[in-house]
Order: C-alpha cells, then sequence, then structure tokens
C-alpha cells in the first residue's frame, strides 16, 4: 500500500481533482462542472477519482482544498490544507515549470497574474468586481454563435484577419459582435477577434502596470482554447507555455502543499455515500444580520461560518 | 420648541468625541449613530443613484438609521471631491423619502472665513454660543488625537496578543470612559490611565514581525465595515498593521508642505483629496521597508485611482508589494479573503528568503 495525496479545486464553473504520488506524479485527475452545487460536484469527482485508481494500491492519507468553495469542500473531506487558489497555481505550475517568471491563469469567472522570481511569488493581481475576458465570456459566445466552445480555438485559426471586438467590457464585446456579424463578417474572424478581446482585456484589466517576462506559463480551463493561446503569443511577442495539464494546476497545487504540510488522516472515499447538506440563516441578534452558513454530515453539524462576532457563533 | 437632537453619520470610534462637541458646544442632545452594519448598507444602496461611491449609501443608510433612532437634525459636511455634492443629494433624498429633518450641509459654507462658518453651524442651533464652543473644542480635537493615539498603538500590538480579545475590551472601556469626560484634565488622566493599561496588555510579539501598511481613501479606510474589517483580519495572521489616515494626521494637523516636498519626485503638482496622502504613506512604508502596502478605496473614487499609477512606480522602484482593494456595495467575503490569504502567502515567503 503506498501513499496518495488528494487535491481538490472548486471553481464557480468547473471542480478539478487530482490524485498524486510520493513522487507528485498524477495517479489520477478528473475536471468535471460544477454545476453551481459544490457538493454534488465534489461527489461526482470522488466516485471518478475512486473508479480510476481501482487497480492500485494507493491510500490517500491527506486532502488538500482550493478554488472559491475550498472551505466547504474543505469541511465536507476533512481536508488538512485549504488554501486559497493564487498560492495554489503558484505552487502547481513552479513544480511542473520550476524556471517560470509570469503564470497566467483564466478560469471560468476569475483571472489571475503571479509574478515569479526566484521560486518565489512576488507579486500578483486578481480580476475584481468583473468577469470579463474569462472562460464563462467565451463559453457564451460560443452558444451564441452556435459552436462548442472545444472547437472554439480551432476556428480562431482558421482566421486570416481577426475581427476587432470591443475588449473593454463584456456587454460592449457582446453588441460589438452581434453588429459585426450583421454586416456580413466571417465566423471564424469573430471567434478570432473574441480571443484578441479576451488577450487584450486580461493585460489592460489583469495585467495592467505588470512587467510580463518570459518564460510565461499559461493555465486555467482557458488555456485549452489555441485560439487565446496564440493571441497571447501574438500580443506579448513571447512563446507562451500550456502543460497538457494546464487545467488541473490548482488541484496539483494544493495536493503538493496537503503532502508537504506532513498532516495525515486516513480519506476514505465511501463519503460518497454521506449526506451532506449545508442549511443558511440570517443570525437576529443585531442589525448587521450575518449570514451563517452550518454545514451537516448526516444530521450532525460539523462546522459553520459566517457571523462577524462571537454573539453568532454557533459553536 | 421641538428638542434637538442632532447628529452626524459614523466613521470609526469618532462619535465619541462628536457627542462631547455636539452636546457640550452646540448645546444640543446628540444621537449616538447606530453601527454601521449591513442593514445600513442595504438602506442606502436602496435610495441612492447606483454608481455613486459607497461612503455615499453608508452615510445615507445611517442618515435614516440616526432618524429612526430620533434625530431631527442632520449635519453633513464638505469636502475636496465628490463628498461635497453628498450634502445636497441626501438632503434632497432625505425629503423626497418624506423624512422631515433639518439638514445642515457645511458644503454650503465652505469659506475660509471662521464667521461664515460659524454661521453655518448655527443653522444646527441658533441659539448655540461661541463661549461654549470655543470652550470645549481644544478638548474635543485632543479627544480625537488621543483616540487616534491609542488606535495606533492597539493596530500595531493586537495581532500579538496572549489572551484573544484583551486589547477590544480595553479600548472599549476606554472609548466608554471617554464619553463621561468633559474636562481637560479628566481626558489627560484617562488617556494616560488607559494607555497604561494598553501597554500592559500581555503580548507575544518576534523581533522582527511581518509589517504592512494601510493606505488609501479617508471614508473606506477609517469605517471598518465597509472595508470587510481588513485591520482586524490582518491582525489575526500575526501581522503589524500600520495606518497613518485618521482625524488627527487630516483635519487637524495635516503636514501638506511637507508631504508635498516628500513626494515631489513621484507627483509634482498638487493633488486633490487624500491622493498626496497615499502616495507619501507608501512612499514612507516602502523607505521603511515594511513587507507590503494594502490602498483600499470605494468603486470609483477618482483621487485614489489618479494616484494608482503612482503606486505602481513606487512598488516597482523599491521592489514591496502593493496590493489593490476596491470596495462597493458587495458582502461576500470569498474574493476578499483569496487575495488577502494569498497576500500573506506571499509576503511571508518573500521575508523568509530574505532572510
Amino acid at each position: 500500500m503506498s501513499k496518495g495525496y488528494l487535491g481538490i479545486d472548486i471553481g464557480s464553473i468547473s471542480t478539478k481533482g487530482v490524485i498524486i504520488d510520493e513522487n507528485n506524479n498524477i495517479k489520477a485527475s478528473e475536471y468535471l462542472w460544477t454545476e453551481g452545487d459544490p457538493l454534488k460536484a465534489v461527489k461526482r469527482l470522488l466516485s471518478t477519482l475512486k473508479l480510476q485508481l481501482a487497480d492500485s494500491q494507493i491510500r490517500i492519507v491527506t486532502v488538500g482544498t482550493t478554488g472559491s468553495a475550498r472551505k466547504l469542500i474543505g469541511a465536507m473531506t476533512g481536508a488538512s490544507v485549504v488554501k486559497n487558489e493564487i498560492t495554489a497555481h503558484a505552487i502547481g505550475a513552479m513544480s511542473i515549470h520550476p524556471e517560470v517568471r509570469t503564470i497566467i491563469e483564466i478560469g471560468g469567472q476569475d483571472s489571475k497574474i503571479i509574478l515569479i522570481e526566484n521560486g518565489i511569488v512576488i507579486d500578483y493581481a486578481m480580476n475584481t468586481l468583473c468577469a470579463a475576458g474569462t472562460g464563462s465570456f467565451l463559453s457564451s459566445q460560443a452558444q451564441r454563435l452556435h459552436i462548442n466552445i472545444e472547437d472554439f480555438g480551432r476556428i480562431a485559426l482558421q482566421s486570416t484577419k481577426a475581427t476587432p471586438i470591443a475588449a473593454r467590457c463584456t456587454v460592449f464585446a457582446e453588441s460589438d459582435l452581434v453588429h459585426k456579424a450583421q454586416i456580413g463578417h466571417k465566423k471564424e474572424d469573430i471567434v478570432a477577434g473574441l480571443c484578441k478581446a479576451v488577450v487584450a482585456n486580461y493585460l489592460n484589466n489583469v495585467g495592467k502596470g505588470k512587467k510580463i517576462i518570459s518564460p510565461v506559463v499559461f493555465q486555467g480551463g482557458v488555456s485549452k482554447n489555441i485560439g487565446v493561446v496564440k493571441a497571447f503569443e501574438e500580443l506579448l511577442g513571447m512563446p507562451v507555455a500550456v502543460d497538457p495539464n494546464s487545467h488541473l494546476t490548482g488541484a496539483l497545487g494544493v495536493a503538493l502543499l496537503a503532502k508537504k504540510s506532513r498532516v495525515e488522516k486516513d480519506f476514505f472515499f465511501d463519503i460518497t455515500d454521506i449526506e451532506f447538506k449545508t442549511v443558511g440563516y440570517d443570525c437576529k441578534k443585531c442589525s448587521n444580520n450575518c449570514e451563517i452558513i452550518c454545514i451537516y454530515r448526516e444530521d450532525q453539524i460539523i462546522d459553520a461560518w459566517g457571523n462577524k462576532c462571537e454573539n453568532g457563533a454557533v459553536h | 420648541m421641538e428638542e434637538i437632537k442632532a447628529s452626524y453619520p459614523q466613521l470609526g470610534n469618532y462619535c465619541t468625541p462628536l457627542e462631547l462637541l455636539f452636546t457640550e458646544g452646540f448645546d444640543v442632545k446628540y444621537i449616538v449613530p447606530p453601527p454601521i452594519t449591513k442593514k445600513t448598507l442595504a438602506l442606502g444602496s436602496r435610495y441612492s443613484p447606483d454608481y455613486v461611491c459607497a461612503p455615499f449609501k453608508y452615510h445615507l443608510g445611517n442618515f435614516i438609521e440616526t432618524i429612526e433612532a430620533g434625530a431631527n437634525t442632520l449635519v453633513q459636511t464638505g469636502g475636496v471631491c465628490r463628498l461635497q455634492y453628498y450634502g445636497e443629494l441626501h438632503e434632497q433624498i432625505l425629503q423626497d423619502l418624506g423624512y422631515r429633518v433639518n439638514f445642515v450641509n457645511m458644503s454650503k459654507v465652505q469659506d475660509t472665513n471662521p464667521l461664515t462658518f460659524y454661521n453655518g453651524l448655527k443653522e444646527i442651533n441658533p441659539q448655540m454660543s461661541l463661549q461654549k464652543i470655543g470652550k470645549i473644542l481644544p478638548i474635543v480635537l485632543k479627544m480625537f488625537e488621543y483616540i487616534d493615539e491609542a488606535e495606533n498603538f492597539i493596530r500595531k500590538n493586537i495581532g500579538f496578543e496572549s489572551n484573544k480579545g484583551a486589547f477590544e475590551k480595553v479600548h472599549a472601556d476606554f472609548l466608554g470612559d471617554l464619553r463621561r469626560v468633559r474636562k481637560k484634565k479628566e481626558l489627560k488622566n484617562t488617556y494616560r490611565d488607559y494607555m497604561k493599561l494598553f501597554k500592559g496588555i500581555e503580548i507575544n510579539k518576534p523581533a522582527d514581525p511581518l509589517k504592512v501598511g494601510i493606505i488609501g481613501e479617508y471614508y473606506t479606510i477609517m469605517e471598518p465595515f465597509s472595508n470587510h474589517y481588513l485591520e482586524k483580519e490582518l491582525a489575526q495572521m500575526g501581522i503589524v498593521v500600520d495606518r497613518w489616515m485618521n482625524v488627527t494626521n487630516t483635519l487637524i494637523h495635516y503636514p501638506k508642505k511637507q508631504i508635498q516636498k516628500r513626494i515631489k519626485n513621484y507627483a509634482e503638482y498638487p493633488w486633490v483629496a487624500t491622493s498626496m496622502a497615499t502616495i507619501d504613506r507608501a512612499l514612507e512604508f516602502a523607505r521603511k521597508g515594511y513587507d507590503g502596502i494594502i490602498h483600499v478605496k470605494s468603486f470609483g473614487c477618482t483621487p485614489e485611482i489618479d494616484a494608482m499609477p503612482i503606486l505602481q512606480n513606487i512598488s516597482k522602484d523599491y521592489k514591496i508589494p502593493i496590493l489593490y482593494f476596491t470596495f462597493d456595495t458587495q458582502t461576500s467575503e470569498t474574493g476578499f479573503n483569496t487575495r488577502l490569504e494569498a497576500f500573506y502567502d506571499m509576503i511571508i515567503m518573500r521575508k523568509e528568503t530574505k532572510k
């Protein structure tokens, strides 16, 4: 029986999981849609991972969680490490590309830039208040154009003359796109234009004021879109590396962090059979009305949060 | 005639000296504004223009809450940014909502002539006496300074207290006792006694702790609810928190000339509102070798947006990371916590490799 380390990255759009062994090799991995229900998504994720591990003699000794539902899933899985996705992505990227200087990450609803010097994060930024230029924007435009998001990049590469599309704001981009389509621009040119718009938006907002130094690594779901990769390379004038596991980097990073923590506690896949639920209510003890969330395992409360002061403490 | 019950919106813990000014100086009853909560924000956002800055919404919400708490006279100040227009709009909105209150808009009397200003103040209470104000004002101002000094000390040490909650307890007692102060001597003694208590609180501070400086826009930096209790979060991570922006350093002793001189290489011309102070402090924190700087502002705050390119230059020149936060009316903590935790991971890793 050898030891395995599970990392789960639960984003707003997709949920990712990897299991690594003692030598940091990925032994099982899965990527699926969160569908607005992180608890259920993680159960589906665990079922697949369990199947992938079936023949191996791996015993999961620790769990790490990251992504916007990291706290909730951390409580569900009894995680030893619950880490923000910026650090997790940096650790994951550096394990694959030790020499990386700039990490570009574009996910379903967020995008970040992480600058690395001598193996440590020296600066980072993340999109605020607005999800323009992220994966969900591209997938909604793909729907509008009746193409599969998986084919998006390939179609973009067919274009020889990308249609200029306003990059600043999703709403403007969308109306620009509609008008350009109606006056006869070709579909592949519009798709290529969208890829460029995403990159321009990223560089103007998230990358604003940051010096992008090579080697550049691109990760997150959108890195699978070859059209966006090419647009980045064109606009930056430097190569952009995309790893085959670029969509799993956050999960890999948090698995590595969990392993490094040396906190070990056997994890069993049978939690997929246990009912987890959350109950939310507004605390009535003062006018702040904190939104309290309680996590139940079967009928037992295992964690709660949301209170701003001691009066609202559930335990 | 109906008794005058006046108020000004909550900002940090400044309602204590304001209470003294209103009761002893203006000779009116003071309604302590209810603390800023989600209800304040919900009320304020409901009746405010969507794109106005968040402090406007907090003020409006808090005005409504103070009216509900019994206030019949509300005061709004002038300012050197959009704040200058707050009063007029607040007054109009409250009137449209059907609240019948005496709204004293001090931005109408933005005049260097003290007499004009005094005449403006008289709208709060036509019977007020200059003598009474003159007598209490030095004590009020000193109280602002003492509160600021105490909170400055707290910010730098609360993250290291051995018994959790020790500082907050003494702080609450301090503010409670200040409410009873009427004389200069009482004030001095209260301050002295409490500083002794603060300094006596057992702390466990490492020799070279992480230090973070906070800079940014006036309201968002000073009203903890509006910045998601940023300072408290940092302290809980075991960080020395330093913040210069307060009433003492801006309204009472604003070192405009010195600031202009210090930031000359980064900003040649005079700028409005808090931008110069923001640049000056960033420079100071960078020079002192702090581990990081956090810049806070409300969404759309022009003076602070203006300062940001300069902050980026300072960040580059001094190799100091700056985290930028923009707050509006969102109350979700996830995005905020993610960025803050990553900032912590980054500065601690940087510090460890420097060693």
